[in-house]
């Protein structure tokens, strides 16, 4: 018995929850999939006086597709039921691609898409990812529900846009662009470690092959998930040649980043990696993007 | 509101090794420490406590969890098998269980029942097993002793055993 002592609730339904969220504010956390909160708790890092267990709420675990071809993904949804949807495969195969890449199959059994998104860890795949896809999320509160574009949902280290009397709800995807490539690549030293640096990137292409939208995501660099939004300036308007990802890149890596050293990898290192991760990840979701048009995609 | 604010006692009902149990706990007693100390079943190792090492590891509703993170109270109604439910019988070994002895995949046998747990729900999901899905599902539990070759081999003896391709031995 490690975490220190604290008031328990298991509401069965989201109002319960509501509820008490609006009594006990920043005393209550709420707990999902627990696979981040609890060994915080086991290390008395967190002492949260009251714990709020979304667990026994139904109707918060569901992979929909949308009227536009995007998913609503329910925040409690377990990152092992995403890694297993063939929805998510056919219509967010990035989100599908990245799911090996967090942690052990023991975690993913009970870690949640909302639980990873809300606990904003800087070095998490899934918030690069929901980033890098454009996502919206959902809000719930006892005042309704509202809706918060990703890249206002991060605010700081560990840090989101959510109250303290919201939920976490829900996760939209929009619907691919036509003529669309993704990539994800990160460098750990173990199998299921997190990532000294992570990159995502994701590109659409016009009809002629010049690329209108590119995100450039990394993660473990800074205090969230980090956007290079000069380089995917550089590549907006342009053909996607290997010169050109090269340039933005570098930009990204040595212009936008500040990475931080600790013990795991240095800040040089570390801007090393996002050099070569942007470039490859670019490089390779360039070379989807040509495919996914040569198909008519 | 839900009855169960209270930070002395939540009173859980819940399946381990098919038995049925209730008790009442405090809500932070950890699931593996509820197994071992409230059930007496030891054979649930905790090593990191902070759901690093894997030696922890039960089955859940029929999959692979780390039970130093998660509450006893997160199992109420819940099925949660441990190392003491994998066996078919008293005084019989399941097949890993077999397959490990045979290919000397433990030493000292501490890290051995979170690899079991883990493993054979990823058995039941793979049956022909690659090296590279192997090492992959055991990435997430830590042995010092034996460098993993033999705990690979095992695998691939259980898997085989399995698919019938070869006689397992009946282990009384």
């Amino acid at each position: 018995m490690k975490p220190a002592p604290f008031r328990f609730m298991a509401p069965h339904s989201l109002d319960e929850a509501l509820a008490g969220l609006a009594s006990y504010g920043y005393e209550a956390k709420l707990l999902a999939g627990g696979q981040s909160l609890i060994p915080t708790m086991n290390f008395r890092l967190a002492q949260p006086g009251v714990l709020i267990d979304l667990n026994r709420i139904p109707d918060l675990s569901y992979i929909h597709e949308t009227a536009a071809g995007g998913l609503r993904i329910g925040a409690m949804t377990r990152q092992r039921a995403v890694e297993r949807s063939a929805l998510v495969g056919t219509h967010a195969p990035l989100l599908h691609a990245a799911m090996p890449l967090i942690a052990h199959v023991q975690i993913r059994n009970r870690g949640t898409i909302g639980g990873s998104l809300a606990h904003a860890d800087p070095a998490a795949e899934l918030p690069a990812v929901v980033t890098a896809l454009g996502g919206t999320l959902r809000a719930t509160s006892a005042d309704g529900v509202r809706s918060i574009g990703i890249d206002d949902f991060w605010v700081g280290l560990f840090a989101t846009e959510l109250a303290a009397e919201e939920v976490l709800t829900e996760i939209e995807l929009p619907p691919l662009p036509p003529r669309f490539g993704w990539s994800i690549q990160e460098l750990a030293r173990r199998q299921g470690d997190y990532a000294m640096v992570g990159a995502v990137a994701t590109l659409a292409l016009d009809g002629s092959g010049v690329c209108k939208q590119a995100r450039l995501v990394y993660f473990s660099v800074g205090e969230g998930p980090v956007r290079a939004p000069e380089a995917e300036r550089m590549l907006i308007g342009e053909r996607i040649t290997p010169h050109v990802i090269a340039a933005a890149a570098q930009h990204a890596a040595t212009v936008e980043l500040d990475p931080p050293g600790d013990i795991h990898a240095s800040a040089a290192y570390r801007r090393r990696l996002a050099k070569v991760l942007g470039e490859r990840t670019l490089a390779e979701a360039a070379g989807r993007a040509a495919l996914a048009a040569e198909e008519g995609a | 509101m839900t009855e169960m604010l209270n930070e002395y006692g939540v009173t859980v009902t819940l399946t381990v090794n098919g038995q049925t149990v209730t008790r009442t706990v405090e809500p932070r007693l950890l699931l593996s420490d509820f197994l071992r100390h409230d059930l007496g079943l030891t054979g649930t190792h905790v090593g990191c406590e902070h759901g690093s090492c894997g030696a922890c590891t039960v089955i859940v509703e029929g999959e692979a969890a780390r039970s130093c993170i998660m509450l006893a109270v997160q199992a109420d109604g819940l099925e949660v098998m441990t190392v003491e439910g994998l066996a078919p019988a008293a005084g019989e070994l399941h097949p890993l269980q077999t397959a490990f002895r045979e290919k000397h995949g433990l030493q000292c046998g501490y890290c051995t029942p979170g690899f079991l747990m883990t493993l054979a729900p990823f058995l039941r999901d793979h049956p022909e097993p690659s090296e590279a899905e192997i090492r992959e599902a055991i990435s997430g539990n830590i042995c010092r002793c034996t460098g993993y070759q033999n705990i690979v081999d095992a695998v691939k003896l259980a898997a085989a055993w399995q698919r019938g391709e070869v006689m397992a031995p009946t282990v009384k």
